[in-house]
């Protein structure tokens, strides 16, 4: 009987000239009829200026068990943050 | 509240826990969320299944004492605002569900178990809407009781179903809003629509204090629940804080709570109040609530009546994608 419609990963761009952000999933048969779904329930009170819709399965995810492994490099430069360096007052905002 | 006796699984003594399931249990107190593809303890993972799917079927199931009074609503614009907060409920079941799923269950076997019955949905929508007045007390009591559970549910240690509630807060005050409006408007007309107003607020009364579920010396789940912060206040800690904010709004109706021993306490700084009857409220859970058949009933003729909708629009997008695949092999 009925096989259950595919699953998709809604995105939304909450106002002009910001990102795309992830509000959750929904299923549809579509992309065409995921986006008029997503229209229906995500943007239901002017959340929204643009839709994307991407199949779920399409996604590749870091895996939670490797975290450390592949955020810890960044974690000891401590040089790539501005306040790192001790600028003298005298020289102003910088 | 909507998910009012959620079985909680795999409670264990810390001392019996394993180093995985302490570390887990430490990121919980630590106010981190859980994510979908990690490590959780299987107990975690199947109380929330549970719990989160009996909220999204009370989402939907829900919606037919209220979509019941859309096309005999007295207005054009009460009948414009109770569709749209009828829709909003059909957005919450959809984002609980979405939820669900991360859990690795899947939408159907959801909807599988509650039309068979093996998962339940709030008592509350086992009671019938009798008139337009019931639309006044569901906005003013049930949902204002469902806000009182689910503002605390945000910080709910899994993330997904944090996320839910917090778009579902969103949307709840305007359903409350709209409620306690249409009994201003009653409460304030003719002597009969005050009678209307009152006597709705007697029926809805007692089981809108049963959706907090059993009181805490009978609710034997609570305590692992609050350890994995699934569950963030006990049952009778919200439905206080439900009759205390209640009170004051029932007075400035000029209706009147249908409890006797209602007094203010001092001391307690609260209301003291009469308990729903208990055994009503197993009964109505178990399948003896006044509509629970034709619910469930209505439930399963709406899925089932809309298969060939469900499969007509798969095939379509089937061919449709094998269509644009053929057109591609051509064009290379
Ligand atoms: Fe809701
Ligand atoms: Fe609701
Ligand atoms: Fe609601």
């Amino acid at each position: 009987m009925s096989s259950q419609w595919p699953l998709w990963e809604i995105f939304i761009r909450g106002q002009h000239g910001l990102n795309h952000r992830h509000v959750g999933s929904l299923h549809a048969p579509d992309a065409e009829m995921a986006i008029r779904n997503a229209r229906d329930v995500y943007t239901r009170r002017n959340e929204g200026v643009s839709i994307w819709v991407v199949p779920s399965n399409a996604i590749t995810a870091s895996s939670p068990s490797e975290k450390g492994p592949l955020f810890e490099p960044s974690n000891a430069k401590v040089y790539r943050h501005p306040t790192f360096f001790d600028i003298p007052e005298e020289v102003g905002h910088m | 509240m909507y998910a009012q006796l959620v079985k909680s699984e795999g409670a264990k003594p810390r001392e019996e826990m394993t180093p995985e399931e302490i570390a887990f249990q430490e990121r919980i107190d630590r106010g981190e969320k859980i994510e979908p593809k990690e490590w959780m303890p299987e107990g975690y993972r199947k109380t929330l299944i549970r719990q989160i799917g009996q909220h999204a079927h009370s989402e939907i199931v829900g919606q037919l004492p209220e979509g019941n009074w859309i096309t005999r609503a007295p207005t054009l614009e009460r009948k414009a605002i109770l569709l749209a907060k009828v829709q909003d409920e059909a957005g919450h079941g959809l984002y609980l569900y979405s939820a669900a799923e991360t859990l690795g269950v899947s939408r159907d076997e959801l909807l599988e178990k509650l039309h068979s019955g093996n998962m339940k949905y709030s008592s509350i929508f086992n009671y019938p809407t009798l008139n337009w007045a019931d639309i006044g007390a569901v906005g003013w009591l049930v949902d204002g009781a469902a806000i009182m559970n689910q503002v605390p549910l945000q910080r709910t240690s899994y993330g997904p179903y944090s996320r839910a509630m917090i778009r579902i807060c969103k949307e709840e005050s305007f359903h409350q809003r709209q409620g306690y409006d249409i009994m201003m408007k009653m409460a304030a007309g003719t002597p009969e629509q005050k009678a209307m107003a009152q006597d709705a607020l007697n029926r809805f009364w007692y089981p809108a204090l049963m959706m907090f579920g059993p009181s805490d010396k009978d609710s034997v789940h609570s305590a692992q629940s609050m350890a994995w912060k699934i569950k963030i206040n006990t049952n009778d800690e919200l439905r206080q804080k439900f009759v205390d904010q209640t009170v004051p709004q029932a007075k400035y109706l000029g209706l009147s709570i249908p409890d006797e021993s209602l007094a203010w306490n001092e001391e307690k700084g609260g209301w003291d109040f009469s308990e729903p009857d208990w055994s009503e409220f197993f009964a109505v859970i178990a399948g003896n609530g006044p509509c629970n058949e034709e619910r469930l009933g209505a439930r399963v003729k709406a899925w089932e009546d809309g298969a060939w909708f469900r499969d007509g629009l798969m095939a379509h997008a089937e061919k449709a994608e094998a269509r644009r695949r053929a057109a591609r092999v051509a064009a290379e």
